[in-house]
C-alpha cells in the first residue's frame, strides 16, 4: 500500500492504495464518489471520464498513483455552488440528453472538455469528440443537441423535442 | 402542443437532477458493511464434460471465504423458464435443466463452473486461477441447421435432440396457404439472417445478496427490469424462499433493453451464498463477462415467401425460421420466436393466409432471449424485406405496393390470431412522405452522385404488439406468469401523493411521465406526486417493464387506482360540502358542487381523510390509499412508417446514414419529449443492428465478438439527427389513456429501412443486388458490389 | 489485475535503473498496457511510469526533422506538430478518442507495435529514427512483425525524429468496433522519393508498399497507382474484413492519401 494524495473537486483527498488501484476505483471506493461509472474493461465506453489537471481522461485507464498531486474533477463537482445545474448539465436536462443516466457523467465531463477547447463546435465536431463515449439509450440525438445548446448555439432548427 | 404540465406536456425529467450530478444510486454504488466479493470461474470452451473440479488449492488462498461448485447447490432448483411452447404436434417443448453452476457438462463459453467468494475481488480472481478443472472437450454445435442433423452432438444428453420445439402457426391454415401459393401469379422468396446481437446496456449487471440471520430475511439488490418477477422466479423455483422473506430491490438501473428482464444464475448465487457465508456478497459483471453471460438477442435464420395475385395483391405468406435458443432456455426465450413473432407476420397488410414455422434450436452458445422488440423486429424485417424484393421483381414502386395492400379498416382480425384495434397506415405513410421529403430524393441522389457517392432510399412500415399482455390469452399461449400491472396510490394528509408502481424505470422516465398522468387527473402540480418503483418491499406485486408495456399497462393500473382515490375523495368532499356525491366535480385540484360556487380544496379533503373529525366514518374508512391491478384486454398496436437515406462509398463499401425519418402512431402521448427520446434510442439500436453490430461465434463455439474491440457499438458520428414525428394518433380503444407504447418501435422499424436503402444505392449503380445480410459492414457491402 | 509496485522516476537514468529489476515494465500512458493488465495478460512485478520524466516530453524542430519526446501524448503531438509536420499531427489527432489522446504516448504506441496502430505507419512512412536510452534505430530496422520490435528488454524510447516531408497524408478507414485502423496508409513525399507505409492490413504488421513507392516517386499522382495491386496472401482476414477486402483497401487508401497530401 502506498499513500496517494490529490485534490478532488477542490478538496484534498488521500488514501492508501495498491499499485494496481485505478483512479476510478480510488474515486468510487475510497472517496465514495460513485458518479464516475465503469461500463467496460477495454477503455472504450467513457462512462468513467473525469478531468485530471484540466484534461479529460478515462479514470478506468489511469492508475490512482499517477494522479499524485493532481487536480481531479468529477461529475460530483460540476454543479454550481448553490447546487443548481451548471450550463452543460442544464442543457442535458432541457434537451433530454440522458435516459438511464449511466453514460451521463462521462458525457458531461467530455462535453465540458470539448467546450473548453472548442467553445463553438459544429455538429460534426461534437460527434467526433464523443468517439470515446458510448451511449446505448439516446441515439446521441439529444446529447449532441444539448452540447450545441450548452455552447450557446441556437438548436431550435434541430428536429423537435 | 406545448403545455405547462400534465398529460401532453414535455415536462423536464425530474430524475435527471440526480443523474446529472453523480447522485444516481445504481446497484454497483451499493456497498454493504462486511461485504465479500464473488468471482465466477467461467468456461472457456463451448462444450465439454467436467470430469472434476479441484478447489483445494483455491480454498487456501489469501482472503478466500468459500469456494462453490455445483456440489454446493444440490437441492437447489433449476433456473426456470417462464414460457412453455406447445409444438405443431401438440407436444410441449423440450426443456433442459439450467443449474446455477455448471453440473456435469459445460454448454457455452462463459458458463460459470465455480465461484470464489473472497474479501476482495482480486483475491477471488487470484483464487479462481488456482482451481483445477479437468474437462474433456466435446465437439460444439454452433450452426442451427447442423445442430438438427441426426448425428449432431447433443447439447443436452437427456433430451431427444437439439430441437426445442417445431412450432406451426396457424396450423389449420397450412393447407390453404399451400393452395394459395399454387395459384399465385408471382412468388417472391427471400432467405435472410437476423443477426445475433448483444443488448449492451451501458451498466453491466450487478447483484448484491444480503441475509439477516436474526430475522431470516433475504435481500437481493439487482440490475433488473422487474424485481417482483425475480423475487417470484428465484424465490419459488430456485431457492425456495417465500416472498415475505425475500426482498428484491432494483434501484437506478442503467438501461436494460430486455436483457435485464431475465433471472440469472448470478442473482441466485449471491442470494444463496450470502446465507451460506453469512455476509453480504457482491458480484459486478465486467463487460467481458457481460458478453458471455447476458442473454443475447435475435439470431434467426429465415426463408420467407410472399405470394401475389396478378394485380399485386398479397394472397399468402409463409415463413420457415430457425431460432437459436443458445444452450439453455432463458426466462422468456421460447415466446420470442413464436408468440411475439408469428402473431406479427401480417404486418400492416391484408394478407389473408399466413403460415409460420419456427424450429427453436439448442446450440453451444449463450442463451438467446428478448432484446428490444423481441420477435417483432424479426417479423418486421422479413416481411418488409420480402416486400421490397417483390417490388424489385415486379418492377413496381415499393411504397405503392405497400399502400395497395394496407389494412384500412379497424378493428382488423389478422389470420395470425390477433386483432388490431386501431391504426391508420395511410396517414403515417403520408406523414412520412412529407417529413422525409421523399419527393426530394431524386435531387439529393443527383447531388450525391456528383460527389461520387451512391445514394439509396429505403422506406418501410412496421406494426408491433405492445402493452404486454392479456394474462388469459398469454396463459393459453404458454406463459407461466400473469402479465397485469399494479399501482398503489397513497395520498398524504397534506395532499401530496406517492404512487407505488409495479412497473420499473431504467431510462424511460416514469418518475416524470407517470406523475404527469396523475397530476392531470387531479388537476394538481406534478411536483406534488412522487413515483416509487423498483423495490418489492414498498410496491405492489408488479410485472415490470418490457414489451413497451409501462404506460399502457402500468399507467392504466395507476389510472384505475387514482380513479378509486378520486371516487373516495369525492365522497369526503360531498360530506364536507354537504352536497350530493353525484353533484361533486373535481377540477384544477378543487372539488365543487355543480352549479354553485361552493368548493373545497384537494388538500382540505386529504386532510379530512387523515384527521377525520368531520368525516363520514359510518360510510367510509379514514385514509386515502388505493391499489389497482390492471390486466389489459388486448395488446396495443403501435405502427408507423420509416425512411432511411444512405450514401455508399463505391471504393470502400462504407455506408453513412444521411437522413432518417420516422412517422409513428403511438396513440395518445403523455410526454412528447420522452417519446421522441425513446424513438431516437430505438432507431440507433436498429441502425446499429443493420450496419454495425454482430455477435459472432466460430465453429468451435468461441465468441469472436467478446468485447467492444470486436462488437461494434454505435457511436455519435454513426448517427445523423433523426426526424421523428408522432402526430398521427389513433388512440388505443381498450385502455383508459388511449396509449399504445413507444419503447421498441424505433428498433423494430429501422433495420429494414437501412438495408433497403443500401440495396437501393447499389442498384442505382446497376448492381443486381436484392438483399445483403446484416450487419452491412463496409466489407460486406464492398463484396456485394463485386 | 495482478498487483505490482509502482514507481514514477523523474529522469531517464532512474527509469532505466528501475527497469533493470526482473519483470519490471515501462508504463507510458497506459492506454494499451492497463487494459492488458485488466485482462491479466501480463504480470509485471513493477511498473515504471515514464510520465514524470520531463526530458521525454514535448515537440521540437531540429533542422529538417521534428523531434518528439518518447513520453509525449498524442494530443500534444496533434497540437504542437501541426505547424512543422501537419500530416503527422493529423495522424496523432485521430488516434482513438480525446481521452485516449490525453494519456497515450508515441513511445508506448511504437513500443507496442500493434498491427493496427497508427504511429508505426507514420514512423515507417517517414523513415523516422527511434531513439532509445542506448541507441538510435532506423524505422526500417525497428518494426519486426506484429507486436515485435527491435527494442531490448528494459530499453526506453526517449525520442523519435521524423524527417519532414514535402507533402504527406494519412488515410484511415476505421475498424467498426475498435475504431483502430481497419487499413490505413501513410504517404510521405521527400525530395529523394516517396514512402508508403501500410498499417492494419498485414499479418506481419506495418509494412512499406515498395511498388507504390516506386510508382509515386516517378509521378506523385493517384493515376500512378492505377493497376497496382497487392496480393492478399499475407493480409489479415477477420470478422471485420476479408484478406481480399483489406488488400483492396490498401490501394484505395493509398490513392486517397496521395490525393489529399499537402
Ligand atoms: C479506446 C482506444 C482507442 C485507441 N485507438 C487507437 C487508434 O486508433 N490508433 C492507434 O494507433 N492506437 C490506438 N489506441 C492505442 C493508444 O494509441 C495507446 O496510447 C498506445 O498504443 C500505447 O501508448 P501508451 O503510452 O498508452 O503506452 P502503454 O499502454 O503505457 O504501454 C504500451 C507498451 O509500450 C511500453 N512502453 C510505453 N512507453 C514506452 C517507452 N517510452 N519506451 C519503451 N516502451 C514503452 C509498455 O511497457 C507497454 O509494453 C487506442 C487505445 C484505446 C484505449
Ligand atoms: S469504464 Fe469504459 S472507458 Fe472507462
Ligand atoms: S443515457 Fe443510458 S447509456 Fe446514455
Amino acid at each position: 500500500m502506498t499513500q496517494v494524495s490529490m485534490t478532488v473537486n477542490g478538496k484534498q483527498a488521500s488514501g492508501d492504495v495498491e499499485g494496481r488501484t485505478l483512479l476510478v476505483q480510488f474515486l468510487r471506493d475510497a472517496q465514495g464518489l460513485t458518479g464516475s461509472h465503469v461500463g467496460c474493461d477495454t477503455s472504450q465506453c467513457g462512462a468513467c471520464v473525469v478531468h485530471v489537471d484540466g484534461q479529460a481522461v478515462k479514470a478506468c485507464t489511469m492508475l490512482a498513483l499517477e494522479a499524485e498531486g493532481a487536480q481531479v474533477s468529477t461529475i460530483e463537482g460540476q454543479a454550481n455552488a448553490d447546487g443548481s445545474l451548471n450550463v452543460i448539465q442544464q442543457a442535458f436536462q432541457d434537451h433530454h440528453g440522458l435516459q438511464c443516466g449511466f453514460c451521463t457523467p462521462g458525457m458531461v465531463m467530455s462535453a465540458a472538455a470539448l467546450l473548453k477547447d472548442n467553445p463553438k463546435p459544429t455538429e460534426a465536431d461534437v460527434r467526433d469528440y464523443l468517439e470515446g463515449n458510448i451511449c446505448r439509450c439516446t441515439g446521441y440525438h439529444n446529447i449532441v443537441k444539448a452540447i450545441l445548446a450548452a455552447s450557446g448555439q441556437d438548436v431550435s432548427a434541430i428536429a423537435a423535442e | 402542443m406545448p403545455k405547462d404540465g400534465g398529460i401532453g406536456a414535455s415536462s423536464k425529467r425530474r430524475e435527471d437532477i440526480r443523474f446529472l450530478t453523480g447522485e444516481g444510486n445504481y446497484t454497483d454504488d451499493i456497498n454493504l458493511r462486511g461485504q465479500a466479493y464473488v468471482f465466477f470461474l467461467r468456461s472457456d470452451i463451448a462444450h465439454g464434460t467436467i470430469n472434476s473440479i479441484d478447489t483445494s488449492a483455491a480454498e487456501g488462498m489469501p482472503g478466500v471465504v468459500k469456494v462453490f461448485t455445483a456440489a454446493d447447490f444440490e437441492g437447489v432448483g433449476s433456473i426456470p423458464c417462464g414460457w412453455q411452447v406447445t409444438d405443431k404436434h401438440g407436444e410441449v417443448m423440450q426443456e433442459p435443466a439450467h443449474p446455477v453452476l455448471a453440473s456435469g457438462k459445460v454448454r457455452h463459453v462463459g458458463e460459470p463452473m465455480a465461484a470464489v467468494v473472497a474479501e476482495t475481488l482480486e483475491q477471488a480472481r487470484d483464487a479462481a486461477e488456482a482451481i483445477e478443472v479437468d474437462i474433456s472437450e466435446l465437439p460444439a454445435v454452433v450452426d442451427m441447421k447442423n445442430a438438427l442433423k441426426p448425428d449432431a452432438p447433443k447439447v443436452h444428453d437427456d433430451l431427444k435432440s437439439n430441437l426445442c420445439y417445431d412450432w406451426g402457426f396457424v396450423e389449420e391454415n397450412k393447407a390453404a396457404v399451400e393452395d394459395a401459393f399454387q395459384k399465385a401469379a408471382h412468388v417472391t422468396t427471400l432467405e435472410l439472417r437476423n443477426n445475433r446481437l448483444v443488448a449492451n446496456p451501458m451498466e453491466p449487471r450487478v447483484a448484491v445478496g444480503d441475509f439477516a440471520r436474526g430475522t431470516g430475511d433475504h435481500t437481493l439488490y439487482t440490475t433488473s427490469q422487474n424485481p417482483h418477477v425475480i423475487r417470484l422466479l428465484m424465490g419459488a423455483f430456485v431457492l425456495g424462499i417465500p416472498e415475505h422473506k425475500l426482498r428484491v430491490v432494483a434501484p437506478d438501473v442503467g438501461g436494460g433493453f430486455g436483457t435485464k428482464i431475465f433471472h440469472y444464475q448470478e442473482e441466485a448465487f449471491v442470494t444463496f451464498a450470502a446465507k451460506a457465508c453469512n455476509r453480504p456478497i457482491k458480484w459486478t459483471s465486467s463487460r467481458t463477462e457481460a458478453f458471455m453471460s447476458d442473454a443475447h438477442g435475435r439470431d434467426h435464420v429465415t426463408t420467407i415467401q410472399l405470394a401475389l395475385d396478378a394485380e399485386n395483391n398479397f394472397t399468402a405468406l409463409r415463413t420457415d425460421t430457425h431460432a437459436n435458443m443458445g444452450a439453455y432456455l432463458s426466462t422468456f426465450a421460447p415466446s420470442v420466436p413464436t408468440w411475439l413473432h408469428g402473431t406479427l407476420m401480417a404486418g400492416n397488410y391484408r394478407t389473408p393466409l399466413i403460415y409460420v414455422n419456427v424450429k427453436a434450436v439448442f446450440t453451444n452458445t449463450v442463451p438467446v432471449d428478448a432484446y428490444r422488440g423481441a420477435g417483432r423486429p424479426e417479423a418486421t424485417f422479413q416481411l418488409e424485406r420480402v416486400i421490397d424484393k417483390a417490388a424489385i421483381e415486379l418492377g413496381v414502386d415499393a411504397v405503392a405496393l405497400r399502400r395497395q395492400n394496407f389494412i384500412t379498416e379497424f378493428p382488423y382480425a389478422t389470420p395470425v390470431a390477433v386483432e388490431y384495434d386501431t391504426g391508420d397506415y395511410v396517414a403515417t405513410m403520408d406523414k412520412l412522405t412529407e417529413i422525409a421529403d421523399l419527393a426530394g430524393f431524386d435531387a439529393r441522389r443527383k447531388e450525391s452522385e456528383a460527389r461520387g457517392k451512391l445514394r439509396g432510399l429505403g422506406v418501410n412500415c412496421y406494426i408491433e404488439a405492445c402493452g404486454i399482455a392479456p394474462s388469459k390469452l398469454v396463459g393459453q399461449l404458454g406463459a407461466r406468469a400473469g402479465l397485469f400491472e399494479s399501482a398503489t396510490v397513497r395520498v398524504n394528509a397534506t395532499g401530496g401523493l406517492v404512487v407505488m408502481t409495479g412497473s420499473h424505470s431504467h431510462g424511460q422516465g416514469h418518475e416524470t411521465s407517470f406523475a404527469q398522468v396523475v397530476a392531470s387527473m387531479i388537476g394538481i402540480d406534478e411536483n406534488m406526486i412522487e413515483i416509487v418503483h423498483g423495490d418489492t418491499a414498498n410496491t405492489p406485486m408488479g410485472m415490470g417493464t418490457y414489451g413497451s408495456r409501462s404506460i399502457a399497462v402500468g399507467g392504466s393500473a395507476m389510472v384505475r387506482a387514482t380513479e378509486k382515490i378520486i371516487a373516495k375523495a369525492k365522497k369526503i368532499a360531498s360530506h364536507l360540502l354537504e352536497a350530493s356525491e353525484s353533484d361533486i366535480e373535481l377540477k384544477d385540484g378543487a372539488f365543487s358542487v355543480a352549479g354553485t360556487d361552493k368548493s373545497v380544496a384537494w388538500g382540505d379533503v386529504t386532510l379530512a381523510a387523515y384527521v377525520p373529525h368531520n368525516y363520514p366514518l359510518d360510510d367510509i374508512e379514514p385514509g386515502l390509499e388505493e391499489t389497482a391491478f390492471y390486466d389489459p384486454s388486448n395488446f396495443t398496436y403501435p405502427s408507423g412508417a420509416y425512411a432511411c437515406e444512405v450514401e455508399v462509398d463505391r471504393d470502400t463499401g462504407q455506408v453513412t446514414i444521411e437522413r432518417f425519418a420516422a412517422a409513428d402512431d403511438f396513440g395518445n402521448i403523455i410526454n412528447p419529449m420522452i417519446v421522441s427520446g425513446q424513438v431516437h434510442g430505438g432507431i440507433a439500436q436498429g441502425i446499429g443492428q443493420a450496419l454495425l453490430e454482430n455477435c459472432a461465434y466460430d465453429e468451435n463455439g468461441q465468441l469472436l465478438s467478446a468485447s467492444y474491440m470486436d462488437y461494434a457499438m454505435p457511436r455519435a458520428y454513426d448517427m445523423p439527427f433523426f426526424n421523428v414525428d408522432h402526430s398521427c394518433q389513433t388512440p388505443c380503444t381498450h385502455n383508459p389513456l388511449g396509449v399504445k407504447g413507444c419503447g421498441e418501435a424505433g428498433a423494430i422499424g429501422s433495420p429494414p429501412a437501412v438495408v433497403g436503402a443500401v440495396v437501393d444505392a447499389l442498384r442505382s449503380a446497376g448492381k443486381d443486388v436484392t438483399h445483403i445480410d446484416m450487419p452491412l459492414s463496409p466489407s460486406r457491402v464492398w463484396a456485394a458490389m463485386q | 489485475m495482478y498487483n505490482f509496485d509502482f514507481v514514477r522516476p523523474t529522469t531517464v537514468d532512474e527509469a532505466v535503473k528501475a527497469l533493470g529489476d526482473e519483470e519490471a515494465q515501462a508504463l507510458g500512458g497506459g492506454q494499451t498496457l492497463i487494459p492488458t493488465l485488466k485482462q491479466r495478460l501480463a504480470s509485471p512485478s513493477k511498473l515504471v511510469s515514464l510520465t514524470g520524466i520531463a526530458d521525454m516530453q514535448g515537440v521540437s524542430k531540429s533542422g529538417d526533422s521534428v523531434v518528439i519526446g518518447g513520453g509525449t501524448t498524442h494530443r500534444v503531438v496533434a497540437e504542437e506538430a501541426a505547424g512543422a509536420y501537419p500530416g503527422l499531427a493529423a495522424l496523432a489527432g485521430r488516434i482513438g478518442d480525446p481521452a485516449v489522446r490525453n494519456r497515450g504516448t508515441i513511445g508506448g504506441s511504437l513500443a507496442n507495435n500493434d498491427p493496427s496502430a497508427c504511429y508505426p505507419a507514420a514512423a515507417l512512412g517517414s523513415g523516422a529514427t527511434i531513439v532509445t536510452n542506448t541507441r538510435e534505430i532506423a524505422a526500417d530496422d525497428y518494426f519486426q512483425g506484429m507486436f515485435t520490435t527491435a527494442l531490448e528488454e528494459g530499453e526506453i524510447i526517449t525520442e523519435v525524429r521524423f524527417p519532414i516531408p514535402k507533402k504527406s497524408h494519412y488515410a484511415k478507414i476505421a475498424q467498426p468496433a475498435s475504431r483502430f485502423p481497419l487499413v490505413a496508409v501513410f504517404v510521405a513525399q521527400y525530395s529523394d522519393g516517396v514512402r508508403v507505409a501500410v498499417t492494419g492490413a498485414s499479418n506481419n504488421g506495418v509494412f512499406r508498399w515498395s511498388e507504390a513507392e516506386a510508382a509515386l516517386s516517378d509521378n506523385f499522382a493517384t493515376d500512378a497507382l492505377d493497376g497496382l495491386t497487392l496480393p492478399s496472401d499475407d493480409m489479415i482476414g477477420d470478422l471485420h474484413g476479408t484478406a481480399q477486402y483489406r488488400a483492396h483497401l490498401v490501394g484505395v487508401m493509398t490513392k486517397r492519401a496521395v490525393a489529399a497530401a499537402s
